[in-house]
């Protein structure tokens, strides 16, 4: 006689592996090495918070508006960052100019945010993109330069801050990942000619440091063009940042290309799409979604790298702060500014480094084989 | 008219050929892979190619949409020539459709997605018009419930079954198979061969790598044998698996049928 078969019935797993004393245990005192790893890092709080918390934030001085205000307190002065706040931002862009600056910001702002939204259609999306891509930049030089059109002219030079940094980074990061994807594809490319071309030029930039390239172009590069014809420092500065990071990207997505199994392109091509097509379509969305951390990795050297421009004499946020750490009547605060300038570029790091693990998350597409 | 016999399933072969392959050379490097396949296929006319690993078979059927070069010779498909123009390979590969051993689906599309990409860029056809035509195929495999999900949420079988349908949504005039259930679990090749089978009802052009003899006896018009390279025999299903010419034949036809 056989029986039925009647399966075990599900038992609750054991009171100490769930919830939060199952993950303290496993985490935190799963072993003697943990748990003496647990009670350093509990001292290392216990011995370095306090003091850093006191002198930014329990002692520091908020009110008041000359250093004197700051004296025999002990702590942070940040009076000092209050009073430049406006030059850290804007650099020597002159004051009653600044609204061009306020309104671009905000065009972006509202310009960049639908394509953040979910349920924005793709097609605007698109357009938006678009927009903003080609459209933008040239009416943000144009009403940021001034000169036409009744505005007052604010050279290049005297852009800075804050603002200077992001526009080389705005520019450098939408100028690198589209030059990295092509010199990344004529890298693999089955066309010699093309093929040296692109190995030539990411082996030469790579090579360099970037403070180089930024020497050369200010310093070399006039030498060779003929009298007169000059080129706008900023320009020149945009040029060698953008050229420099292409390279790194080239590297980057080449790694993604070849993680790519031949299988994808010979589906495509059996298809009947073209290189073009299958590139765009079937291996650079994949080879892409693979290389985000790295392209993010680029991005983030890219922000912080801008803050050498100052050798070429741009001040930009990093180089305005210390300006004004060096300003006579403001002596002695360079403490303050530094952990300003370091706050301020580690809330634009963090926030590319969460979007990008945010944006993996939801390109994951279930399990691949 | 061909001298093929009409298999299980009798469907018309015409006098059209097909694909012509006139002795056809290949070389990897200085390794001889192809040595002077000649083989016509008719209209409507199936054909199985086995043969031990190695042997040139699925080179052979790759050569066809031009997924390999190859260094002499000449194929005609569709009365269109293969040639070096990169438009007329991308024109037969339109009429060609493939399916592959690894399935080869595009892991970041939904299965629909994957259906409609080819038909929409190649063919132009309007996104509504080209997702009506995959669900109708997605239909023919019987997953059309599964459109919305991604490849890798999809058993081997049923992503195999996907990637005939999304062969077939180019409405090609040839299907070439290339060891289509190979990388399968065994409870899962039988849905495939069932898909085949049914596609084989329908008249359809089809060349297949394949070793599940029990197909090539209900569908095939001819077998091919071929081993280094070559194509050693050819005949009807009934007769090649039951009077082999060749030693050679004989030994392969031992091995995968008697273990």
């Amino acid at each position: 006689m056989t029986q039925p078969h009647i399966p075990h019935p599900d038992l609750p797993p054991p009171a100490n592996a769930v919830g939060a004393i199952g993950w303290l245990r496993r985490h935190l005192f799963s072993s003697p090495a943990n748990i003496a790893l647990t009670a350093l890092a509990l001292y290392l709080l216990y011995a370095l918070l306090p003091p850093v918390l006191n002198w930014a934030f329990f002692d520091a001085t908020w009110r008041g508006d000359s250093r004197e205000a700051c004296s025999g307190q002990g702590g942070a002065c940040w009076i000092f960052i209050r009073t430049h706040f406006a030059q850290f931002m804007y650099g020597f862009y002159p004051e009653a100019q600044r609204w061009r600056v306020d309104m671009l910001v905000l065009l972006l702002i509202f310009g960049v945010a639908p394509l953040f939204i979910r349920t924005v259609p793709a097609k605007l999306k698109r357009r938006l993109g678009l927009g903003l891509l080609i459209a933008f930049p040239i009416f943000a030089f144009v009403l940021m330069r001034g000169g036409i059109l009744g505005l007052a002219a604010v050279e290049t030079s005297s852009w800075g801050g804050l603002l200077l940094t992001l526009v080389i980074a705005g520019v450098g990061m939408t100028g690198a990942l589209p030059l990295g994807v092509l010199l990344a594809l004529g890298r693999r490319s089955t066309m010699p000619t093309i093929q040296a071309l692109c190995v030539t030029f990411i082996e030469l930039w790579r090579g360099v440091p970037l403070i180089t390239v930024l020497f050369m172009s200010s310093v070399m590069l006039p030498l060779f063009l003929p009298a007169g014809l000059n080129f706008d420092k900023l320009l020149r500065a945009l040029i060698g940042v953008t050229l420099f990071q292409a390279a790194y990207m080239a590297e980057v997505v080449r790694g993604g290309l070849q993680a790519i199994p031949k299988g994808q392109l010979e589906a495509a091509a059996a298809l009947g799409l073209g290189y073009w097509k299958s590139m765009g379509l079937i291996v650079l969305p994949q080879a892409l979604k693979l290389v985000i951390p790295g392209i993010v990795n680029t991005f983030i050297a890219l922000f912080k790298d801008t803050s050498l421009v100052l050798i070429i004499g741009l001040f930009d946020l990093m180089n305005i702060v210390h300006n004004a750490t060096t300003n006579p009547a403001w002596l002695g605060f360079s403490t303050e500014g530094y952990v300003f300038a370091a706050a301020v570029y580690w809330l634009f790091c963090f926030g590319m480094s969460r979007y990008s693990r945010n944006l993996e998350k939801r390109l994951h597409t279930g399990h691949q084989r | 008219m061909p001298e093929s016999q009409s298999p299980a399933i009798s469907t018309p072969v015409s006098d059209q050929i097909m694909i012509d392959i006139q002795s056809l050379h290949k070389w990897y490097g200085a390794f001889h892979v192809l040595k002077d396949i000649n083989l016509t296929v008719h209209k409507g006319e199936r054909i199985v190619i086995c043969g031990p690993s190695g042997s040139g078979k699925s080179t052979t059927i790759r050569c066809i949409n031009r997924l390999e070069e190859y260094q002499r010779g000449r194929i005609v498909v569709d009365g269109e020539e293969l040639s070096n123009d990169v438009q007329r390979i991308e024109h037969i590969r339109r009429e060609v459709g493939m399916v592959f051993q690894h399935f080869n689906l595009f892991p970041h599309l939904t299965v629909l997605e994957n259906c409609t990409l080819a038909p929409i860029w190649v063919r132009k056809l309007p996104r509504q018009e080209a997702e009506e035509i995959a669900m109708r195929y997605l239909t023919r495999v019987k997953i059309p419930e599964q459109a919305s999900k991604y490849p890798g949420q999809l058993s081997g079988g049923q992503q195999q079954r996907v990637a005939i349908a999304r062969s077939l949504c180019m409405n090609p005039k040839i299907m070439l198979f290339d060891e289509p259930t190979s990388a399968l679990d065994p409870e899962m090749i039988k849905e495939v061969l069932d898909t085949m089978v049914a596609l084989a009802e329908d008249g359809m052009t089809m060349l297949c790598v394949t070793h599940e003899m029990g197909f090539a006896k209900t569908v095939a018009h001819r077998v091919i044998f071929m081993d280094g390279g070559e194509i050693i025999e050819q005949n009807r299903p009934h007769e090649f698996f039951t009077h082999p010419q060749s030693e050679r034949t004989k030994l392969f036809l031992s091995q995968i049928l008697h273990h």
